[in-house]
């Protein structure tokens, strides 16, 4: 493996440094929160409170802890839904409508399947998920490579077409009765359900295994290197003799099968599938795969971060009276300071690089024509 | 004090120094230029040549120095105040917006108003067509610029700096898009700008052409000037010399080639463009073993569809392309590779080189799938670093480490990249497109010479360039393409005529006044020599 000590650090200080400007532009709103909540006062120590009862919350006993990573396993897989996509200059915004149809084929198969073996019914409702997930995938990639049709309006569209076909078919098909709402039938032994009295489960693994997966698949094999060749300049790659059409069919697939996972683990979890299931994990993806700057690690680290947000969030609101809802504005104020890259360069006055790699795909005009 | 002093130059440029972390771009340069001179500024890429003209243009502050504009000394803020002090910058890409007119680009910043709202168009088609008259090359104001050819639309630039009263101008390598003529007829639009007391500052590093146009010669290495030549006292091996340092064989020993059997074939090929025009028409030829074969054309007359039908990054739209006897017109590319065939594609940014990765890793570009460089799909990075290190150290790739970014290298570098991984294979036929565009010497001369060695090793090497010289210099046979056809096959030096060459480029070998026969709105082929024609709006 190449190392590139200098360039690792460069990679870890502009994240760094969005997640500490957020923290402080948060406080500001903390500040100003107190002053119209119940208490009517401006208290300058209450984001300090806060964000420890955050700490507290996340990391203070195994149980939070637990919490930590049982909510970032899903970001796990939804980052790299989008950061390998990244990589193969792809902007996957359709990780919700991939976490949508993952979860609701788990979902189908889990019902298929209530009284089979746990050791059988999970792994296939897993493996049925991430099929199902790489297949909406697939689809804004064909669309892309053979039609030049851009993977982030085709992806959005498709994000609304799951949502309300899916919902659709729970609501009609599938409604499984004597539910108060509409719901799929339970998933019976494929649910995951927490071990040793905390909420880890099984599917944990699944993530954890994702990581060093894609990693590896990315970095050391010749299909990665296609993938990052392609993204990084489709025209070589094509004069290489590569085919970047099918790289990005692949790449596409292989992003909606992580999506697929993430949504899989979740309706598992759950038990059943919810008409109304308004999960936040594909969109999370984007902010964890951009503060990850799409490496693996970087995305398990980032996952692990805004997961302990999620987990810690309700101490917060009961020590610090800070409502849960400011972990959203965190996280958005995080990902502007990381797209606005150039604004954390200038206020940190740090050299600016030239824009390449995944801000450069998110930044590339659209319209471009696919090469191949 | 004499009565009779000379007036002072029109341009004094005294002690100029430029830095940049890490490097010094210009180092106490001393530049004069006298009204009515053109005065050559000569040296390599990176020699800081272009740092010194955006000293003298406003667009970099100069640590040190100051420049004198007869004789007074001035501070130029930024561009816009070097150009009311009259100076004018011709880029070598060209600043003109091809769907405004003539007339509108050149008011595009400096408009002449009839009042505080409209435009007064009359006066300035005037001053316009007066200029051109003046220096000699009469323009159609309302010609469209996106008809008009590469050397008509330099000539726009020009006359953009001489609508704003430029009494000082600077050509950053004015020639490099031109064919012969053209090049021809540009000198004598400058001599006569120097005629009329304008002052030149002719930037080039083709020696030939300095000590032709040139009345005297700066030559720059490393940020300092290293020596002012008048081209009386000088020749080509001297300013080579002066511009690299060291001696410098301008003209390799090409020697004598053995051709053996054909190996890449082309018969009645037929190609279009991406405009669904077709622009390869019916061309047949045979590269044969050990021999060079120069394909000479003016740039757009087919010849960049011409290489990617025959490296497979286009589809042919009738003929063959055959390889050592096999039929390859439908193979993919990475199945004529694999065949034999090299390719050095003409753009090597976008083609050649993915610049955010390694040079390891863009040695191993187009085999990283092969053994020993992977294993099934795992890759073996021992064996990639390996062929690196080799690789740098045979072709003299300058730089710090196989790991660092093609971005990072210099373009000859970055070009000793390309052609270390192509030519490190064994190879029946090899396709050089522009394979020293933009390289400075001491890089063409290396790169030539691997050209050769490769032909001697029997290779059959298709080269294409928009250099003549270069053509001329490395080919045993020369094609002349012109419009989409093969219009004459010559025999390469001693018996080939340069300016035979030259006329079959711009004329196809038929009378120059003939009309080009798809109308010459395509701005591909066809169009290149073609005068703007008066009230033509396209």
């Amino acid at each position: 493996m190449i190392s590139r000590p200098r360039s690792y650090i460069g990679r870890v200080v502009v994240p760094a440094l969005s997640i500490l400007l957020a923290l402080l532009v948060a406080s500001v709103i903390i500040i100003v929160s107190g002053l119209i909540g119940p208490e009517k006062k401006v208290d300058l120590l209450l984001p300090l409170v806060a964000y420890r009862s955050l700490l507290v919350g996340a990391f203070g006993n195994f149980k939070g802890i637990a919490n930590t990573i049982v909510a970032a396993t899903p970001l796990m897989l939804t980052g790299l839904a989008v950061g390998v996509g990244l990589k193969a200059g792809l902007f996957n915004i359709g990780a919700t409508g991939q976490v949508l149809t993952g979860g609701f084929a788990a979902s189908l198969l889990g019902v298929l399947m209530n009284d089979a073996s746990p050791w059988i019914a999970i792994p296939v409702a897993l493996l049925g998920g991430m099929l199902a997930g790489a297949l909406a995938g697939f689809i804004p990639g064909f669309l892309k490579a053979f039609t030049g049709a851009h993977e982030v309006v085709t992806t959005i569209m498709l994000n609304a077409l799951v949502q309300l076909m899916v919902s659709g078919l729970v609501n009609d098909v599938f409604r499984a009765p004597g539910f108060s709402f509409a719901r799929t039938a339970p998933v019976g032994n494929a649910e995951l359900t927490g071990v040793a009295g905390t909420t880890l489960h099984f599917g944990v693994i699944f993530a954890l295994v994702c990581i060093p997966l894609s990693y590896w698949l990315l970095w050391r094999t010749t299909v990665g290197f296609e993938i990052r060749a392609v993204g990084a300049n489709p025209t070589a790659a094509l004069y290489a003799g590569m085919k970047p059409r099918r790289t990005m069919m692949l790449t596409m697939s292989l992003c909606g099968a992580f999506a697929g996972l993430a949504g899989a683990i979740e309706i598992l979890r759950l038990g059943y599938y919810p008409a109304v299931f308004g999960s936040s994990i594909g969109f999370d993806g984007i902010t964890v795969a951009l503060l990850g700057q799409s490496n693996p690690f970087g995305i398990m680290l980032s996952a692990i971060l805004l997961g302990a947000m999620r987990a810690g969030a309700p101490l917060m609101q009961i020590q610090a009276r800070v409502p849960v809802e400011i972990i959203d504005v965190i996280q958005g104020i995080i990902l502007i300071f990381l797209a606005a890259e150039i604004v954390v360069r200038k206020i940190f006055r740090l050299r600016t690089p030239q824009v390449t790699g995944e801000l450069q795909t998110i930044t590339r005009t659209y319209g471009e024509k696919v090469v191949g | 004090m004499s009565v009779a002093q000379p007036p002072p130059p029109r341009l004094q440029m005294r002690g100029i120094t430029k830095r940049y972390p890490g490097v010094i771009a210009n180092n106490q340069i001393d530049l004069d230029v006298k009204a009515g001179e053109i005065h050559a500024l000569l040296g390599e890429n990176g020699a800081g040549k272009t740092t010194l003209m955006n000293v003298l243009f406003g667009l970099a502050r100069p640590d040190e120095g100051e420049i004198l504009l007869d004789g007074e000394p001035v501070q130029i803020a930024d561009p816009a105040d070097a150009i009311a002090r009259g100076i004018g910058m011709v880029h070598q890409h060209f600043m003109l917006i091809p769907v405004l007119t003539v007339a509108e680009n050149i008011l595009l910043g400096a408009e002449t108003m009839a009042n505080p709202i409209f435009l007064d168009r009359r006066e300035a088609r005037r001053r316009i067509i007066e200029l051109g008259k003046r220096f000699g090359f009469e323009i159609d104001p309302d010609a469209r610029v996106e008809s008009l050819s590469v050397g008509w639309q330099q000539r726009v630039e020009i006359l953009k700096a001489l609508y704003r009263q430029a009494r000082i101008l600077v050509l950053d390598e004015p020639t490099a898009v031109l064919t012969p003529q053209e090049t021809v007829e540009v000198f004598a639009v400058l001599r006569r700008l120097a005629a009329e007391g304008h002052s030149i500052i002719f930037i080039s590093h083709k020696l030939y052409e300095v000590l032709e146009i040139a009345d005297r010669i700066t030559v720059i290495r490393r940020g300092e000037v290293v020596g002012t030549r008048q081209p009386s006292q000088t020749d080509e091996d001297d300013l080579a010399e002066l511009m690299v340092g060291r001696e410098v064989q301008l003209a390799v020993e090409r020697g004598t080639s053995h051709p053996a059997e054909p190996v890449l074939t082309v018969e009645n090929l037929k190609v279009r463009s991406d405009r669904g025009q077709e622009v390869v028409r019916g061309v047949s030829f045979s590269v044969r073993a050990g021999e060079i074969l120069g394909i000479a054309g003016v740039a757009g007359n087919g010849q960049d569809e011409l290489i990617e039908a025959i490296t497979g990054l286009r589809r042919s739209a009738g003929g063959a392309v055959s390889l050592a006897g096999q039929n390859i017109t439908s193979w993919s590319v990475r199945e004529r590779r694999e065949h034999g065939l090299g390719y050095v594609p003409g753009d090597r940014q976008k083609y050649g080189l993915v610049l955010g990765f390694p040079i390891s890793d863009n040695l191993v570009l187009t085999q990283y799938y092969n053994r020993p460089f992977a294993r099934g799909i795992q890759r073996e990075d021992a064996a990639i670093e390996k062929w690196a290190r080799d690789r740098i150290e045979q072709f003299d790739i300058r730089t710090p480490s196989w790991a660092s970014a093609a971005g990072t290298l210099s373009g000859g570098n970055q070009q000793k990249v390309i052609v270390a991984r192509e030519f490190s294979r064994d190879l029946k036929a090899l396709v050089l497109d522009q394979p020293t565009r933009g390289l400075d010497v001491g890089s063409i001369e290396f790169i030539h010479k691997q050209a050769i060695r490769k032909r001697d090793d029997g290779t059959g090497i298709l080269l294409v360039s928009a250099e003549l010289d270069e053509i001329l210099e490395l080919s045993d046979r020369i094609a002349v393409m012109y419009r989409g056809e093969i219009v004459a096959l010559v025999d390469g030096r001693p018996t080939a005529n340069k300016e035979e060459i030259g006329l079959l480029m711009a004329t196809g070998g038929r009378a120059p006044t003939e009309q080009p026969p798809n109308g010459g709105t395509s701005g591909q082929a066809g169009t290149a020599m073609d005068m703007p024609v008066k009230g033509a709006k396209s």
